[in-house]
């Protein structure tokens, strides 16, 4: 039974390994400035953490291999030292593994979303709500208009609560459900929660932040790629959030302008 | 069994033309249209990418919000127009009433119904619409409805005007109006109306629209009269 237990062990190790290294569940191609410095620390992530694992799962398939025989003469009774020193030193390993891989990550991850956006930014407001995305462009004024909650009313389209009435910068708000942004241009998004926890997730664009209603969220990236891609809601939020998603369309400048000036004319 | 089949086609003729004609009942009738002055909103196209089945089927023409739809002469459609006081000889809703759910659309925009009449909510759509009628007096409920499901069979007891949203398509929004009285008309984009079978007596006569609030005004009917009534709302663009 030991013996068939390590064989498994071996088995699984190898599979899975054989998964990792060749790239078979891997993310799609990146479309993002930021990508290649997420990939690389993903990369060495499970450079370190498959080392860890092959290294302790093909340790436990020998063990179980040499100490599974029916003679008690083969049966390990003691460590050196006893199993304290064993067990100290290998939370001692795993810990300090942890710790830097966290170190590591955190410094690269900050370098990319705790930075300001750059100044020439397009900046994009965004709304989750049960189960929809949301963004709006400041349209011809460049400003937004203010946002008033309790004047949100989706019947009559007005989904980030607008007061056109008496607020002119409101006007000529564009609000669109579908993210669509120029190229090569930095993009300063702005998220807002209406309800409950939602995430915005681009997968070929290296990004999955949350949402939380009370938090206005800066989060700022540049596509390198035009095509459209798929942003989905990744923060379990009720029965329809399979449901929740949005597009995005990665659009040249000269798109972009032109769907600017068709949403504007449309105000 | 030819003469047979021949009454059956004739009765089924005349019921045809009954319920296509509305031949007016016994009683005064109260009739006339629902305008506006001043500039509306401007009715927004609807962009429906986040569900491609329904943005591929109104690719042609995009449906616009219906919260103001406005008609030739000024004319105001889905008002509902009813009795609100002084009601007499109405009758109770029996028919079941239909509401569909197609192209990522309430049809009908508003539905009007009685205490109690059954509603049946149907999904025409190949993929999941959730249905949640934002009721105050009524037990307010919200529930999902996957492509290719049954009806949902329900009813309102209390009268009430209900919003109607779906959670997975927000642009999606109706309203159900539970009126006491039978006497009631929900006015096209040509905004004409016509409550018939009024006995003689005293009426508040209300027009509602989803925006613009209600208006009333008080008739009297003596006899089978038809009195003229119209109702003029004001409109601002935002």
């Amino acid at each position: 039974m030991g013996k068939l237990f390590a064989v498994l062990v071996t088995i699984i190790t190898v599979v899975s390994t054989a998964i990792f290294v060749g790239h078979v569940w891997w993310p799609p191609v990146d479309i993002s400035v930021h990508g290649p410095a997420i990939d690389r620390q993903l990369r060495e992530t499970m450079v370190m953490a498959g080392i860890l694992f092959v290294v302790s799962q093909l340790a436990l398939a020998v063990f179980a291999w040499q100490y599974s025989g029916p003679s008690d003469a083969r049966k390990l009774k003691m460590f050196p030292g006893g199993p304290i020193p064993l067990v100290v030193l290998a939370i001692l390993l795993v810990g300090i593994e942890i710790l830097a891989l966290t170190f590591v990550g955190s410094k690269v991850w900050a370098g990319i979303f705790q930075t300001p956006p750059e100044p020439n930014s397009l900046a994009i407001d965004v709304q989750a709500e049960q189960f929809a995305f949301y963004f709006r462009y400041a349209g011809a004024d460049g400003k937004f208009g203010t946002v008033h909650p309790e004047l949100m009313n989706e019947a009559a389209e007005n989904y980030f609560g607008l007061d056109p009435a008496h607020d002119t910068s409101a006007r000529d708000d564009i609000v669109v459900p579908s993210l669509v942004i120029p190229v090569n241009r930095p993009i300063a998004l702005t998220l807002h929660a209406k309800d409950l926890n939602h995430s915005f997730y681009v997968p070929e664009l290296r990004i999955q932040q949350d949402f939380v209603p009370g938090m206005v969220i800066p989060l700022h990236f540049t596509a390198t790629q035009t095509g459209k891609y798929e942003i989905v809601c990744t923060q379990l939020c009720g029965l329809g959030h399979y449901q929740m998603r949005a597009y995005l369309e990665v659009l040249s400048q000269d798109q972009f302008q032109q769907w600017l000036k068709d949403k504007e004319a449309q105000q | 069994m030819r003469t047979q089949y021949i009454a059956v086609l004739a009765v089924a003729a005349l019921g045809t033309s009954a319920a296509s004609v509305r031949v007016a009942p016994a009683g005064g009738t109260v009739s006339g249209k629902v305008t506006y002055t001043g500039t509306p909103p401007k009715m927004k196209p609807i962009d429906m990418a986040k569900e491609p089945n329904c943005a591929k089927e109104h690719a042609a023409a995009p449906v616009l919000t219906e919260t103001v739809v406005t008609g030739p002469g000024n004319s105001l459609g889905w008002v509902v127009v009813y009795i609100s006081a002084g009601d007499q000889g109405s009758t109770p809703g029996t028919a079941t009433v239909r509401l569909d759910q197609k192209g990522c659309q309430y049809l009908p925009h508003v539905l009007v119904l009685q205490p109690n009449q059954p509603l049946d909510i149907y999904n025409g759509d190949p993929h999941s619409h959730n249905i949640h009628p934002l009721a105050k007096v009524n037990s307010e409920w919200n529930r999902s409805q996957p492509a290719g499901a049954p009806p949902i069979h329900t009813k309102w007891e209390q009268p009430e005007f209900i919003p109607v949203k779906c959670n997975v398509h927000p642009w999606m929004h109706g309203w159900h109006v539970v009126l006491a009285t039978s006497h009631y008309a929900l006015t096209g984009e040509d905004g004409a109306f016509s409550l018939q079978g009024l006995p003689p007596g005293k009426y508040t006569v209300t027009a509602w629209q989803e925006q613009f609030g209600t208006q009333s005004q008080d008739v009297t009917i003596t006899g089978n009269e038809t009195k003229a009534v119209s109702f003029v709302f004001k409109a601002t663009p935002y």
